[in-house]
């Protein structure tokens, strides 16, 4: 079980790891000259090509040979390289010599970092445009500006970078690079002369985007001479190795051998080890001004290396700290229960181990009287939780139910008092003066045909229009105020199918408002099922009551007295419906000697009423919670037009 | 198709039992199967062979054979059962079934009034062969009748009429058999009410001393479970049978029977089976012919299903292909799972403290009747009956 939680296969070796002669000898980490790098990450929206586009560079500066290439290279994670997508950003250090132009021949080293795409994921994206001087804004040239691609320039423009806009995928017959080129321009207001165009695919263009780097994007300045003062922009748990710390170098210099300090704590570490990714680790003396390394330092815990925080040397402290990052809010929560109750410790462990490469990952104890013991657990959004789902089971072997996600709601009482409600069945009892939910800020990118149906599905969602603008004569942009609660239940996928999968969504929480909330409870055998309760907008509670109660009608087996199943606003009941008792569950057939074949029956239903969870008296097999609380929404879906 | 064999362990060169393995303590059966019938009904997964998928030659014999076998490993002291199976064993001649009886006898003694039984299908039997199999030592006959709907029938895939069965039940009578049963099943798709009604009503104008009636199981591979997955035909539905289960109990204790198994019933104490009461009491039997079941002291093994490799081995060796020793939880559970079911019950010490106490709520349900348990026993009540796989179950799983 140990390897389980080793999902970034980065391998470290040791001694035996020298500088590859690629990493050209005047450029060692530790003895670069500043104008000699650039520092840089790729940003798009889902699926534009980030990770293909990193692979040529990394072929390209010969970081990574022909041998060992593989595509999207750096989608490290099983998760990642099944889905095809990219979870966790990389950071790669490369040599690169200028082909073309005044500065032909010279050497430089480029730091890149490929990010992910994903909205749940911006988070890492802003980690990683911290490190940077400037960011390549990627853009699919068959598909045209989306809204992650304003939402990721935007946060790239709000960090001060420079932007290099490029079109990809031109290899396409349906590419429209000129097209794009002049919404592109357009969107961040240059010449559409400026776009460039590549191809990840075939490399096309890729050498020509990579001394533009150099030429466009500005190299990093900092204080050579000050103390030694670098960002933590990432911090991964390795079995191996322990924390490995990710860090770019501000002012001074960090080397081999020294003792390093956090400055949010004072914490001193003993420094173990030292380097750059290229795109494996490399070893190394020290990282100078303006350079993107790791360091490992033996802690065990990511939290005592926390990303955001600042490393100084111990010897000679900083003053001053850097700008840290904000931690990630969770945006969902969902309760997370051991099928089988003896794995609890086991479920535990593993969120403790996932906790340590995942500062967004949020858990608690709790107890649900349906489920039994497990955890309410805090996401950035679906594809997160259910990543995390995915990984506690299949990399710790946990068989989990996840309940369904819900978003965080105060309660203001009348008695005045306060309470916060991320688990339904915690909704306070007494008298409720008023109840408020997380509204975000949504961007709708769509082509002009769809426009009404998204507006149908917003208001649908209690959407309040807040602009709408024209990206170009046939693209738009929709930006909405939506309840958050409202997005997280099925809202994209119905966007894709009333889009023909076109439209694209991106959304960043602004805040709270005043709803009309209610919270319905489940009653089984006439007992709360809490596993089932859910805070809905008193307007679609009996829709929510009525679909619950059949779609359990419909799969908790009949026992052997009658069940009525309810839904109810406290003690007013909204939807009913009834499972019939149980009237013939024998075997009335002539087995003659056979006896074992029955008795292998027996076993085999002696198992299933173990997997069984009594509500009450009312035996309901863990199938139906599962396939109950599964909507129909499948996060797994967003990555849409795949 | 047939259905398939459990998965045991293997069984020795040396035989399923060593020799000298003490049996039938408790009383000792004989089982004999005839894997062969005319043709395959639609719902049947017996182990059992048309002509085109099986020879007949020299079966008789290879059983013969493997009696010897099983002759030099137990010594019973005597047979108190003996119960030829199918398939149809009457579609071998009553001379042949009769040469399996005798072998039986000098091998290992019928002991006096021994119960020896064969299964018959309708129309394969007439008064004479019915008075040879009679001559031969049969005391009991079984006959599948099914229903007394032509259009049930026909479902069914059974080549008989209804009249058929009646009438061999009686012929049966006059041959002189002590006993003889009607099998019935319910719950085949399309059968009304009043179809299952009038087939109550002849197996009861037949005469007979024993009935037993099945809910009809949709066995995985056969051609039934083929039309259902198509949607040629509805799957049975559990509230009829439960409806089909009272109308059977209705009739047939009106009729003066009673039940003394789930889905058996006898006219009195003497006219239950007990070859069967045999294997649900936990005794001990040796099971002759392919794919047959042997029990023997905790030991249970099954023989090579096709007729044709059974030939094969029991030319120098043992038919026996798997087995199993029995854990004491599993005779546990096998107690249980069998003795429930019966009208005498489940002695309540046979179970454990927390499966006393599940006994009592059960019997507070309904499904068990106070009464005996109060006087030490599990029975169940007639809705018990109906429900008796989930009393088993939770009599197991009770903590
Ligand atoms: N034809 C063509 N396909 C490309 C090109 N670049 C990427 N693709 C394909 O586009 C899909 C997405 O590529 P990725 O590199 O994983 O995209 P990404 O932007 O890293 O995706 P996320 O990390 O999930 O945001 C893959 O199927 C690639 O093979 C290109 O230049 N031409
Ligand atoms: C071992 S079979 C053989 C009897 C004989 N060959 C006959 O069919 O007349 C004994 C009885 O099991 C019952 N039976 C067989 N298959 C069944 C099924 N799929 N569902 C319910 N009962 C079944 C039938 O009532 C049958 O008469
Ligand atoms: S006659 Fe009996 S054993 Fe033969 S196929 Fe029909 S049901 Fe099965
Ligand atoms: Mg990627």
């Amino acid at each position: 079980m140990e390897t389980a939680c080793a999902p970034i296969r980065i391998l470290f070796p040791t001694e035996r790891n020298a500088v590859p002669p690629t990493l050209d000898p005047g450029s060692h980490p530790g003895a670069t000259a500043p104008e000699r790098i650039r520092n840089f990450c790729i940003i798009a929206h889902i699926d534009h090509g980030k990770s293909t586009l990193a692979d040529r560079m990394l072929q390209l500066t010969e970081v990574v040979d022909a041998r060992q290439m593989r595509a999207q290279y750096l989608d490290r994670m099983d998760i990642e390289r099944e889905r095809g997508i990219t979870i966790k950003s990389q950071a790669v250090r490369m040599p690169w010599q200028v082909r073309e132009g005044e500065r032909a021949g010279e050497p430089f080293v480029l730091n890149m970092i490929d990010t992910p795409g994903h909205v749940d994921f911006t988070y890492e994206v802003s980690r990683s445009l911290a490190a940077c001087e400037g960011a390549v804004l990627l853009v699919d040239a068959a598909q045209g500006i989306e809204a992650q691609t304003l939402a990721n320039l935007y946060l790239a423009l709000e960090n001060d970078l420079h932007i290099i806009p490029v079109l990809n995928k031109i290899d396409l017959p349906a590419a429209q690079p000129e097209k794009y080129a002049e919404e592109l321009a357009h969107l961040i207001g240059c010449e559409p002369e400026d776009c460039l165009k590549v191809s990840g695919k075939t490399g096309e263009g890729v050498p020509h985007l990579l001394d533009e780097i150099v030429r466009q994007f500005s190299p990093p300045v900092g204080d050579a001479g000050a103390p030694a003062r670098a960002m933590i922009f990432d911090s991964v748990y390795d079995v191996y190795r322990g924390v490995v710390t990710y860090i770019r170098v501000i002012d001074g210099k960090i080397e081999a051998r020294e003792r390093i300090k956090m400055m949010s704590t004072g914490a001193v570490h003993e420094l173990l080890e030292i380097g750059v990714i290229s795109p494996e680790p490399v070893k190394g003396t020290g990282l100078g001004v303006g350079e993107v390394g790791y360091l490992i330092t033996g802690v065990k815990d990511v939290r005592q290396s926390r990303v955001g925080d600042t490393v100084t040397i111990n010897s000679r402290p900083a003053a001053e700290s850097l700008g840290g990052y904000k931690d990630p809010k969770p945006m969902v929560y969902s309760g997370l229960y051991p099928i089988d109750g003896s794995e609890y410790p086991l479920l535990r462990d593993a969120l403790d181990k996932l906790k340590l490469n995942d500062a967004a990952l949020n858990y608690e104890p709790e107890t649900s009287a349906a489920l039994g013991f497990g955890f309410r657990c805090g996401f950035l959004g679906l594809l997160h939780l259910e990543i995390i789902r995915e990984r506690l089971e299949r990399e710790f072997n946990l068989d989990l139910i996840s309940t369904a996600p819900n978003v965080v709601y105060r309660v203001e009482l009348e008695d005045g008092s306060e309470a916060t409600v991320t688990n339904p069945s915690e909704y306070p009892t007494g008298k409720i003066a008023k109840v408020y939910e997380p509204v975000v800020r949504a961007t709708v990118l769509t082509p002009n045909d769809y426009v009404g149906a998204v507006m149908e599905l917003c208001q649908g969602r209690r959407g309040q229009l807040k602009g709408m603008d024209y990206l170009s004569s046939d693209r738009v942009e929709l930006r909405y105020t939506l309840p958050l609660a409202e997005i997280i239940y099925d809202f994209f996928d119905q966007l894709k199918s009333r889009t023909k999968g076109y439209a694209s969504l991106d959304y960043e929480p602004t805040g709270e408002q005043e709803s009309d909330l209610v919270k319905v409870d489940i009653l089984l055998h006439g007992e709360a099922v809490d596993a089932f309760s859910a805070i809905v907008h008193k307007e679609k509670a009996y829709n929510y009551g009525v679909t619950i109660a059949a779609k359990l009608r419909g799969l908790i087996p009949r026992q052997q007295f009658e069940v009525p199943i309810q839904a109810a606003i406290g003690s007013r009941i909204i939807a009913r419906e009834t499972i019939r008792a149980i009237r013939k569950d024998v075997l009335a057939k002539c087995y003659g000697g056979d006896i074992t074949r029955k008795r292998k029956l027996i076993e085999k239903q002696k198992e299933g009423k173990k997997r069984m969870k009594m509500v009450g008296r009312v035996e309901v097999p863990q199938e139906a919670f599962i396939a109950a609380l599964s909507t129909s929404d499948a996060p797994a879906d967003t990555k849409g037009k795949k | 198709m047939p259905g398939a064999l459990p998965s045991g362990e293997p069984v020795p060169a040396t035989g399923p039992v060593p020799p000298g393995t003490p049996a039938g303590e408790h009383g000792f059966g004989v089982y004999a199967h005839v894997p062969f019938c005319a043709s395959r009904c639609g719902y049947c997964d017996f182990n059992t062979y048309t002509p085109d998928e099986a020879g007949r030659d020299g079966y008789v014999d290879q059983v013969l054979a493997e009696l010897r076998r099983a002759a030099s490993v137990v010594t019973p002291r005597r047979v108190d059962t003996v119960f030829v199976g199918g398939g149809t064993p009457t579609l071998l001649a009553p001379s042949e079934l009769g040469r399996i009886l005798a072998e039986i006898d000098r091998t290992w003694g019928l002991a006096d009034g021994a119960e020896i039984t064969t299964e018959a299908n309708p129309e394969s039997v007439d008064p004479s062969s019915l008075r040879e199999l009679r001559a031969a030592g049969f005391t009991r006959i079984s006959l599948g009748m099914q229903s007394a709907a032509p259009h049930v029938l026909k479902v069914l895939e059974r080549r008989h009429t209804p009249g058929r069965a009646v009438s061999a039940a009686l012929e049966a009578r006059d041959a002189g058999f002590d006993h003889v049963n009607l099998d019935l099943i319910y719950g085949t798709p399309g059968e009304r009410p009043e179809d299952f009604a009038a087939s109550l009503d002849a197996v009861v104008a037949a005469g007979v001393d024993h009935v037993s009636a099945y809910a009809l199981i949709v066995e995985d591979g056969t051609r039934l479970a083929t039309a259902m997955r198509k949607g040629v035909l509805p799957y049975p539905d559990d509230d009829v049978a439960a409806d089909r289960y009272l109308a059977a109990e209705r009739a047939l204790t009106a009729a003066g029977f009673s039940w003394y198994e789930v889905s058996n019933w006898a006219r009195d104490d003497a006219a239950r089976c007990r070859h069967n009461l045999l294997y649900w009491a936990g005794g001990d039997w040796w099971g002759l012919g392919p794919g047959a079941h042997s029990h023997v002291g905790g030991v249970r093994w099954w023989n090579v299903r096709h007729p044709s490799a059974y030939a094969r081995a029991v030319a120098d060796g043992w038919p026996a292909v798997g087995r199993e020793t029995l854990t004491a939880d599993e005779r546990h559970t096998e107690d249980v799972m069998l003795r429930v079911r019966l009208r005498d019950g489940l002695p309540l010490e046979h179970l454990d403290e927390a499966g006393r106490k599940e006994a009592l709520r059960q019997a507070e349900a309904g499904l068990l009747d106070p009464a005996k348990l109060e006087a030490g026993r599990v029975v169940l009540t007639l809705r018990g009956r109906l429900l008796a796989d989930g009393v088993v179950r939770d009599l197991l799983t009770a903590t």
